[in-house]
């Protein structure tokens, strides 16, 4: 059922590599840094997993992968190309490698638009093959999805939020993406439909050998999914890893209260979550280690210096002044 | 009741094999839409056989003035101080009014929906000029505006129509733009711009058909009000000499208003049926576009 487990080790040349990105929004109570020098890389058929808790900045990465968000420093290069200032208009065929799902399925659908107009919209746009083949292209989605074929002459509303999802996939996979961003694509969804969409997921990386940068707040989704994970805290990567090595043994304190906050079914002793207060305002970042604040180890020098992500084992490092090899 | 339909939840996606709530059907659900349908027939109807019923011109003088409605089978809503047949210039008047009042429409919707298509897409100092530029056009009452332009470029039938048309607008323009950013920052468009769309195809294939609903609504609303508008024109005055207009036939009446009621009423009565049936649809239009619980 579900095939990507086991560390797929990093290729030299990843398809997606993200380097010191920061992203800044002007609002009218002043500058937020949502995302300061993060750097990732994803390898070709690899899912990346990005988790953190509201408001930490990994969707607006997300929409700045796929350029709906200008970044305001680092690069973003795709298959090689470096994308981060090519202009909109200019940016059409890199568009095709890189491709989005969206949380809601039912807002990014355009209600008036029929599935199979909606799923061929991308081949329009880029201008690919004829009428028959584009016809032919929305079959073939169809099927890959699991949507019946008469899907394509209905209206979105006529979907469950699932079968929804299922379509918003076929269309970012219209192209033959080699990156897919998805951003919380399970979350708005029942849980019992979740498992049918994630391993839709890994049924089709496995067919087509398309890149995931999954992200999301859930861990066990996270964790069901992704090859590595990344964890985000206030703006910046606090740790990454490949996925067994983040939940089994977490380097970062922040890591390790995300997974004490879950639930355990297993019958193993209760821990409390440990982690108490909210997320400080992004608007004044504490200083030093931004999580110092609810760190229950904090020591002096977090209050003052920000730990660099630095290497903790083999592929796995972690921003923390405590973290050892 | 038509209530109903919203009280059971579509049971699964075969749902879709049940004969089409078409808008047409949503529309006849409503009786005042249905009043408002029929009496807009009824108009357009008059505006497309008055070549036929009345071949004459209606400026004609046919029989003795002053016959009141009912004296003479032959004119049965009798002749006004001219003699001419006040039957004949209701049926001629209905295709200046209606033949305005759809270009002044369509003039406003032109400039209307791109302008706040443009401001609500694009935003920023561009939308900050144009909302300037429609609230310079608000600030001067929109019928005294027409007047002056009517005044300063002679009437006829397209300064007119011209005149209605730049001076109705803004509202729509304001409304388009509101319903734009809604949109603009959702996640569809988000989405468009993902797959590579164009600002263009963006607008004109995504945006704009999901704002159409409250456009048509205050489209038939602004007919109404350009039909008006006419009317008033023309009661001053102000209305293209060549052709019978209501207005100035109420205009014409308004001397005899005391002794010869009628030559003033009954086409009172036309501008009466035609704005009260544009504003029954338009608000039928609104309930069967928006109906609650139905998505958009």
């Amino acid at each position: 059922m579900f095939q990507s487990i086991g560390v797929k080790p990093l290729t030299p040349d990843p398809v997606l590599q993200v380097e010191d990105l920061s992203i800044r929004f002007q609002t009218g109570r002043g500058t937020v840094q949502a995302v300061s020098g993060v750097s990732l890389a994803i390898a070709p058929g690899e899912t990346l997993g990005l988790v953190g808790e509201s408001g930490c900045g990994k969707s607006t990465l997300g929409r700045a992968i796929v350029r709906l968000i200008e970044p305001a420093g680092g690069r973003i290069h795709l298959a090689g190309q470096d994308i981060t200032h090519v202009p909109r208009h200019r940016l059409r065929t890199a568009r095709r490698k890189v491709q989005m799902v969206f949380q809601d399925p039912f807002a990014s659908l355009d209600p008036r638009w029929t599935v199979g107009e909606l799923i061929a919209e991308p081949l329009h746009i880029h201008a690919v093959g004829t009428r028959e083949e584009r016809r032919a292209r929305v079959r073939d989605l169809l099927h890959k999805v699991g949507l019946p074929q008469d899907a394509a002459e209905r209206t979105p509303h006529q979907f469950s939020g699932g079968q929804r999802q299922r379509i918003g996939i076929a269309r970012a996979l219209a192209l033959d993406p080699a990156v897919v961003v998805l951003d919380e694509p399970v979350s708005a969804l029942d849980v019992s439909v979740q498992a049918q969409i994630l391993n839709l997921l890994s049924d089709l990386q496995e067919a087509l050998g398309v890149a995931f940068l999954f992200i999301s707040h859930d861990l066990s989704v996270v964790e069901y999914v992704s090859d590595r994970v990344a964890v985000m805290y206030l703006g910046r990567i606090v740790e990454l890893a490949d996925r067994e090595t983040l939940f089994r043994a977490p380097a970062h304190p922040y890591t390790r209260a995300l997974l004490d906050a879950v639930p355990r079914t297993d019958g193993g002793p209760h821990r409390a979550a440990p982690l108490a207060g909210d997320l400080p305002s992004p608007y004044a970042p504490p200083p030093g280690c931004a999580f110092h604040t609810r760190c229950p180890m904090a020591v002096a020098a977090c209050r003052t210096d920000r730990p660099q992500l630095r290497a903790v084992g083999p592929g796995h490092s972690a921003a923390c002044h405590l973290a050892m090899e | 009741m038509a209530l109903l339909d919203f009280a059971s939840p579509p049971v699964s996606s075969q749902a879709a094999a049940a004969p089409r709530d078409t808008l047409l059907r949503r529309l006849l659900r409503r009786p005042s839409a249905v009043v408002g349908l029929i009496f807009f027939a009824l108009i357009i109807a008059m505006a497309a056989s008055a070549d036929i019923v009345y071949p004459d011109d209606p400026l004609d003088m046919v029989a003795q003035p002053f016959l009141w409605p009912g004296q003479d089978a032959a004119y049965p809503l009798g002749t006004d101080m001219l003699g001419r047949d006040i039957a004949s210039g209701i049926f001629h008047g209905a295709r200046v009014s209606l033949l305005i009042g759809a270009v002044a429409t369509l003039v406003s919707l032109v400039i209307g929906v791109t302008t706040g298509a443009v401001s609500g897409y694009y935003g920023g100092r561009l939308d900050a000029g144009l909302m300037r530029v429609t609230e310079l056009f608000q600030t001067v009452p929109p019928f005294l505006f027409a007047l002056a332009i009517v005044a300063i470029l002679q009437p006829s039938i397209p300064t007119i129509t011209f005149a209605i048309g730049i001076t109705a607008w803004p509202s729509l323009a304001r409304l388009v733009r509101a319903e734009v950013l809604k949109l603009r920052h959702g996640e569809m468009v988000a989405a468009s711009i993902a797959l590579g769309a164009s600002d263009g195809r963006i607008i004109l294939l995504h945006i704009l058909p999901n704002t159409l609903a409250p456009v048509i609504v205050s489209a038939s609303i602004l007919v109404a009000s350009a039909i008006l508008t006419e009317s008033s024109l023309a009661f001053l005055g102000l209305g293209d000499p060549n052709v019978v207009s209501w207005g100035g036939m109420v205009g014409a009446g308004r001397e005899v208003l005391r002794t010869d009621w009628y030559v003033a009423t009954l086409p009172g009565l036309a501008i009466v049926a035609a704005v009260l049936a544009l504003n029954l649809l338009g608000d039928g239009l609104n309930d069967a576009l928006n109906p609650k619980g139905a998505r958009r």
